[in-house]
């Protein structure tokens, strides 16, 4: 299929359908809120359902009743659109159900404002609702990519029965680029949702879709069932990108989502002066690309690693856990919705370069 | 010689053969066995999803033998909404009561009442908080007193009980909401009849239904099953009167 200029969040929601999404519920809200307008439209054309609810709280628990009918369903938000979804999406966790949640990030706490951010890297990474589960997390860098990991949701919430989400900031939604949609969505197998949906009770037992469990033990071999699908994603859903790791590499940047572009231009000019930076992307943020993020860390000439986001030093968390201190991690971001540019980024590899020793960890 | 024998009542086959978690005098069981009776006589059974709430009726999934959604608490209606509108061919119902519908849910339950969402909901209003231990609730009557009003409720800060019925008859789109009650036999059978009418004009996808039932917690209101039921009686009935406060009329041309 040919190449289609395309809006982000249009082309996310024209990727949902791709997948096979046959219901979508919303809740307006900047800068996401092309996706519920594309919808509205196009959602009729292939026979799918479209129904905007009265909240993001409404929203998260339809998702969660339309989901338990097995069928492909989905919602967008943004950041405090997200907040309100919690409930619902750690009921979802608990009660396995598949179901694609979408956050075009702006910066926070509280209203914030409506430019892109990624401070919601805890949020979605870390749980973000109560109780022992884990969404898996897939980050996009480029409109193209978010049209593919938006397909690649539907298929791992059902593989996993569990909320899948993908994280954008307000760029990858708001910005326009060339995409190319796959002239057909094939994906491996996966069990039917009729071993599990409730789909009503004829011809078998009744089935109870639910995350209560009163009896600690039952609940505790719930949470040990949920465990095991997450050890299971971090075998087998671990993704990231490098982008000019070479032996020569002295420093580092660990970098996902725009933020991960921008370094890209930044080290493109750091190499025409003669400085050698590389570049590690995860992908997947649950999970988190640990091993492949040491490896790249501890190569021989590396000094040390530069997290950089649009977040104040949330990712870093991951990125020093999985480097386990064997290399400093500095961190660089703004947050708030200002996007650092090409010059900040170089800016800090300099800072870093001419430090006399790197051996102490800072947050610059 | 032969005896003629004929089976006059029996448990139907939308309920469970299983021991009770309610209190004794408590009106859940019976209202249970009301939606199962609509159930089995419209043969709906088999293609039924029901949504329990958080209170005490949580459970309810353990009592019914149809397939069950537990909804966050007050937020039945909205799993309901999502639920019916990816399979339209199935019956929902959601069975909540005044603390989840009229307190945390009362957002969810306003919004799908005027989508005209085409689902049942089973709203069981016994004017307290039961599984919590009987706190106030939305419901609770002027004066009544809770373990969260020990001197009784006082409504010049708290407000007066909200009344579902009503309040959501005020909506254009609900197409019938009846308010009933199961202290005596009369009103068990007046009981049924709403509960069946209501699964019917479901069946028939015609319009939202909500059948508010008065229900006794004699645990909670600190009396017996017998003063519960004359408590029933003569306080909530004069606060929330009985009757159909909106009835189903074709659109003109149907």
């Amino acid at each position: 299929m040919a190449k289609v200029l395309m809006k982000g969040n249009e082309a996310i929601a024209e990727a949902a359908l791709r997948a096979g999404a046959e219901g979508y519920f919303c809740y307006p809200i900047t800068p996401q809120t092309e996706v519920a307008e594309y919808l509205s439209k196009r959602m009729s054309e292939v026979g799918g359902m479209f129904l905007q609810g009265e909240s993001e709280l409404a929203v998260a628990n339809m998702l969660f009743g339309a989901a338990s009918t097995g069928k492909r369903v989905f919602t967008t938000s943004s950041s405090p659109g997200i907040s309100l979804m919690q409930e619902a999406i750690s009921y979802m966790a608990g009660a396995e159900l598949p179901a694609v949640i979408i956050n075009i990030m702006r910066g926070g706490p509280g209203l914030g404002g409506i430019l892109p951010a990624q401070a919601d890297y805890f949020q979605a990474v870390k749980g973000g609702g109560h109780g022992d589960y884990r969404t898996l997390v897939l980050a996009p860098s480029t409109v193209q990519e978010a049209v593919d990991l938006t397909m690649l949701c539907f298929h791992l919430a059902q593989k996993y029965r569990n909320p899948v989400m993908m994280i954008g900031d307000g760029m990858i939604g708001q910005m326009m680029e060339a995409v190319e949609f796959p002239e057909s969505y094939e994906e491996p197998p996966l069990p039917s949702p009729d071993e599990w949906a409730a789909t009503g009770a004829r011809n078998r037992k009744a089935r109870i879709i639910k995350s209560l469990f009163l009896d600690p033990v039952g609940l505790e071999n719930n949470v040990l069932i949920l465990e095991k699908k997450y050890q299971q994603m971090i075998r087998e859903e671990v993704r990231c990108e490098s982008y000019k790791i070479s032996a020569k590499n002295k420093i580092l940047i660990v970098a996902y989502g725009t933020m991960a572009r921008i370094c890209q231009t930044a080290i493109d000019e750091l190499e025409a002066d003669g400085v050698s930076v590389g570049l590690f992307r995860p992908i997947s943020l649950y999970p988190f690309p640990e091993k492949e993020i040491l490896r790249e860390a501890t190569r021989k000439n590396i000094k040390s690693v530069l997290t950089i986001e649009m977040s104040m030093a949330q990712m870093m968390e991951d990125v020093e856990r999985a480097i386990q201190g064997r290399r400093p991690v500095h961190f660089y971001g703004r947050s708030g919705g200002i996007v650092p540019t090409p010059e900040e980024v170089k800016e800090q590899v300099h800072k870093l370069l001419s430090a006399k020793r790197h051996s102490s960890k800072k947050k610059s | 010689m032969a005896v003629d024998s004929k089976t006059i009542f029996d448990r139907p086959v939308a309920l469970r053969d299983v021991v009770t978690h309610y209190c004794p005098g408590c009106t859940h069981g019976v209202i249970h066995r009301l939606v199962s009776e609509a159930l089995d006589e419209l043969g709906l059974r088999e293609r039924t999803c029901g949504v329990a709430p958080v209170g005490c009726s949580v459970l309810c999934y353990n009592y019914f033998d149809t397939d069950f959604m537990e909804a966050p608490h007050g937020r039945a209606p909205a799993l309901a909404t999502g639920f019916k509108r990816m399979r339209p061919e199935m019956i929902v119902f959601t069975y909540q009561g005044d603390g989840d519908l009229a307190s945390i849910g009362m957002g969810e339950i306003v919004h799908a009442a005027n989508r005209g969402e085409k689902f049942t909901t089973i709203f069981v209003n016994n004017a307290i908080y039961g599984m919590t231990g009987g706190q106030m609730a939305p419901t609770t009557l002027s004066g009544q007193i809770t373990t969260t009003c020990p001197a009784g409720r006082d409504t010049s800060h708290t407000g007066q009980p909200i009344r579902v019925a009503e309040l959501l008859s005020a909506l254009v789109t609900p197409g019938y909401i009846e308010r009933v009650a199961v202290h005596t036999p009369a009103h068990i059978l007046n009981a049924k009849k709403a509960i069946r009418k209501a699964f019917t004009l479901q069946r028939d996808n015609k319009c939202y239904t909500l059948v508010e039932v008065l229900s006794t917690c004699p645990t909670n209101w600190g009396n017996t099953p017998g003063e519960a039921v004359e408590w029933l009686d003569e306080n909530m009935i004069k606060y929330f009167p009985l009757g159909c406060y909106k009835d189903y009329v074709e659109p003109e041309g149907s």
